[in-house]
């Protein structure tokens, strides 16, 4: 038990997908401009990236690792989530329509997430097994969900705030990303 | 020919894939602590940006428009898996060193997107440019910043001791809030100059399809 709360507590805060390691800055700086819009996003992907690293963990150790076909995993992996990503639309178009409404419109954008495959060849790296990977993928993209909030938030505030005209923009997000990292550099030794 | 150092040109300043459509970012800030770094993950990125556009180019008529998305995913990581596997025999230190980057080629948003948005619509030999356009403008990009980054950070350039030994290096460029610092001011110096280059012409909106909702990615942008 303690292992997987370690496990959660570095995907989450130590090693932020976003603001440590830099998976996930396009829909971070694209989807942020809104703070109900961030949310749905990040719901979204917290969906997708737990499903996909329950359903790749066991197609890499029982199909793909006792055929020696290791050296497939970008392409299977890839192929796997698109459809996972399109099934999961259906599905909930079908059944579930006010979730579907909820954060049906992001799917499709989640398929080229880049966390969501990350998690995916990571829980491979780590060695992790199939409870960790699962784990893992729940802290990952909560600390995505985590990123996107903050800085939606402090885009509201960045709207009516008077800021040098050479930085207008983008260039401001990422300043204001890189002092919200500084913060979360805080965090650096608090699990060993 | 003009037209096609046009092409190519476009993808450098005016329609650069980090600055303007911001798209690729996370590959871009989490590579470039060295320079090595970056003038690898740039050379990886054209290589599979370039032999995509050309082989989607080239099948855009045989293509099935309803499956396009599958078809295009598969090529993609095709040439990625090639890509990984070269660099891991040939560079494997450099390999190492940017350990899950590499297969996340496969779902940088810059080759997803020029191959849907430019490829799958043109001529063979005007895909072959814009993806070396974008290729390269990618790569400048990635050698600016991690210039900037490994010698404030660690006082080298590609390894070699350039700043006296006075000098006390700044870890903070190699972690990294010092990538998003610096990546802003690079954005923003580079806004300036394209702002210089359009002040004649009537800017062309850039898309991004990929990131953002289309709409609201428009109306964010107005």
């Amino acid at each position: 038990m303690s292992d997987l709360i370690k496990i959660f507590i570095a995907a989450f805060l130590v090693n932020n997908v976003i603001l440590m390691r830099f998976i996930g800055l396009c829909s971070y700086i694209g989807m942020t401009s809104d703070i109900g819009q961030s949310v749905g996003m990040g719901l979204a992907v917290t969906f997708v990236t737990v499903m996909a690293s329950a359903v790749t963990w066991p197609i890499y150790y029982w199909i793909l690792k006792p055929n020696g076909l290791e050296f497939l995993e970008i392409l299977v992996f890839i192929v796997v989530i698109a459809a996972l990503v399109q099934l999961v639309e259906f599905y909930l178009k079908k059944s579930v329509p006010t979730l579907y409404h909820a954060m049906g419109i992001y799917l499709p954008l989640i398929t080229t997430n880049c966390a969501i495959l990350a998690v995916t060849f990571d829980q491979i790296t780590y060695n992790y097994n199939f409870v960790q990977s699962v784990v893992f993928a729940l802290a990952v993209s909560l600390g995505y969900l985590l990123a996107m909030l903050l800085l939606a938030g402090v885009r509201r505030r960045l709207r009516n705030s008077p800021i040098p005209s050479f930085m207008m923009d983008t260039p401001i997000l990422f300043l204001t990303t890189s002092v919200i990292a500084v913060a979360f550099m805080g965090f650096a030794g608090l699990v060993k | 020919m003009k037209r096609l150092f046009t092409i190519f040109l476009n993808g450098l300043i005016v329609e650069n894939p980090l600055f303007i459509i911001m798209i690729g970012l996370c590959s871009a800030l989490a590579v470039t602590t060295t320079v090595a770094n970056g003038i690898g993950m740039g050379v990886a990125l054209t290589f599979v940006l370039v032999m995509s556009e050309v082989i989607i180019a080239l099948f855009r008529k045989l293509i099935p428009n309803s499956i396009r998305m599958p078809i295009f995913l598969v090529v993609i990581a095709s040439f990625t898996t090639i890509m990984d596997l070269e660099m891991k025999a040939y560079f494997p230190a450099l390999s190492k060193s940017m350990g899950v980057f590499i297969p996340l080629v496969v779902v940088n948003c810059i080759v997803m997107g020029r191959v849907e948005a430019y490829a799958s619509k043109q001529p063979v030999l005007n895909a072959l440019f814009d993806g070396l356009g974008m290729g390269i403008g990618y790569t400048w990009v990635l050698i600016a910043l991690s210039v900037v980054r490994e010698l404030l950070g660690n006082g080298t350039l590609l390894g070699i001791q350039v700043m006296p030994s006075s000098f006390s290096p700044m870890i903070f460029f190699i972690l990294p809030p010092g990538g998003f610092l610096v990546f802003s001011f690079w954005m923003a110096l580079s806004n300036q100059l394209r702002k210089k280059i359009l002040a004649g012409r009537k800017p062309e909106p850039t898309e991004d399809s990929c990131c953002t909702l289309p709409d609201i990615g428009s109306a964010e942008k107005a």
